[in-house]
């Protein structure tokens, strides 16, 4: 994706927040212009709203608005200066070019170990943050929070993503097949133990991020929630905060 | 009681995973898991199968149940499931389930 901006300061910030993921493509699939402006609605607040309609996504919140036009390959971001605004806006807009390609943004952090991708998933709280924090010096980090999950062959592959979470540290830019999905959970001691597919496939779904309500993406969603847990093995990781749980992984 | 259709709605996702049936509203992500009987009526809701003859043939003969009553619960299950917007139930054959009709209207 290319971003537009007339503005330096932003720029500089864009540059900075991304850092590791910038290139200068001179083709990119999709061409956003941004124009940077006071807050548009008077509840900075409120929730995401994601619609289409004929042909176009219009994304919403607070502090953005969007368009976006996938027949063009353009779109355009009205936002505040805040980072966080343009942040979401490539979040989503990730998500339902995944969707389509039968892939997701997954809440969950992700490291490759022995050239294999490992995925840690769980809601706020379940150890996301800590287990990456704790990851040994032969891990590449991915992402802390948002893992990015893509077909590839058989199977799938999970690359890095600049879509920080608490630790506030980007991913590298790299990807690994998916050899395992982890649901987290903190306990007395570390140990891995069996998920059933349909409780797997539930975990998974309650973990995917997805904002648009358009019938056929949500479809789509369901149906790579479960043939991704027909490829990929899940299981429960329960451990104790140190690095010791790192012994299981890879 | 009068004769009861029902019918899949084709707008919501279905994938059954050993032995369970999940279901995904595609108008708001709200995800049902059925339990086996829910199962039954869902698998066989081609809309010109009468639910009694569903219930007799599908549900009696698995369950050790009086076929009145498990017409009666199996009706109320329907009714739920329909709420939800999983079934459409109709006292005609649904040859045409009624989001589809109403795409062209």
């Amino acid at each position: 994706m290319r971003v537009n901006t007339t503005e330096p300061d932003f720029l500089h910030i864009l540059q900075q927040s991304y850092a590791g993921f910038v290139s200068s493509s001179e083709n990119p699939a999709i061409d956003f212009d941004v124009e940077i402006t006071q807050p548009l609605i008077d509840e900075p607040d409120a929730d995401v709203e994601v619609t289409h309609s004929c042909g176009r996504w219009s994304l919403q919140r607070g502090d953005f608005r969007a368009e976006w036009e996938p027949g063009k390959r353009r779109g355009w971001v009205r936002q505040t200066a805040n980072p966080y605004a343009i942040d979401s806006v490539l979040r989503i807009v990730h998500s339902l070019v995944l969707a389509k390609e039968g892939g997701f943004l997954l809440h969950s952090a992700s490291a490759i170990r022995n050239g294999k991708a490992y995925l840690f998933a769980g809601e706020s709280g379940a150890g996301k943050t800590t287990i990456s924090s704790l990851a040994p010096s032969d891990a590449i980090l991915l992402t802390d929070e948002i893992s990015y999950v893509r077909r590839q062959n058989e199977g799938y592959a999970a690359f890095g993503t600049p879509f920080t979470g608490e630790l506030a540290k980007l991913g590298q830019n790299v990807s690994a097949p998916i050899a395992s999905l982890y649901l987290l959970g903190k306990g007395a001691e570390n140990r891995i133990d069996p998920v059933e597919p349909a409780d797997a496939a539930r975990s998974l779904l309650s973990n995917i991020l997805f904002f648009a309500k358009e019938e056929e993406l949500v479809q789509a969603i369901f149906h790579s929630a479960f043939e991704f847990v027909k490829r990929v093995p899940v299981s429960r990781l329960t451990f104790v905060p140190d690095s010791r749980v790192w012994e299981f992984i890879g | 009681m009068s004769t009861v259709y029902v019918a899949r709605n084709p707008r919501v996702a279905a994938r059954i995973l050993d032995g369970e049936m999940m279901i995904m509203s595609g108008r708001d992500s709200t995800l049902f898991t059925l339990n086996r009987t829910a199962t039954i009526l869902w698998q066989w809701a081609d809309g010109t199968t009468p639910l009694d003859r569903i219930v007799e043939q599908r549900i009696c003969s698995e369950y050790n149940v009086e076929a009145a009553q498990a017409l009666q619960d199996a009706e109320a299950l329907a009714r739920e499931l329909a709420s939800h917007e999983i079934l459409e139930i109709s006292d005609q054959p649904i040859s045409e389930p009624a989001v589809l009709r109403g795409d062209r209207q």
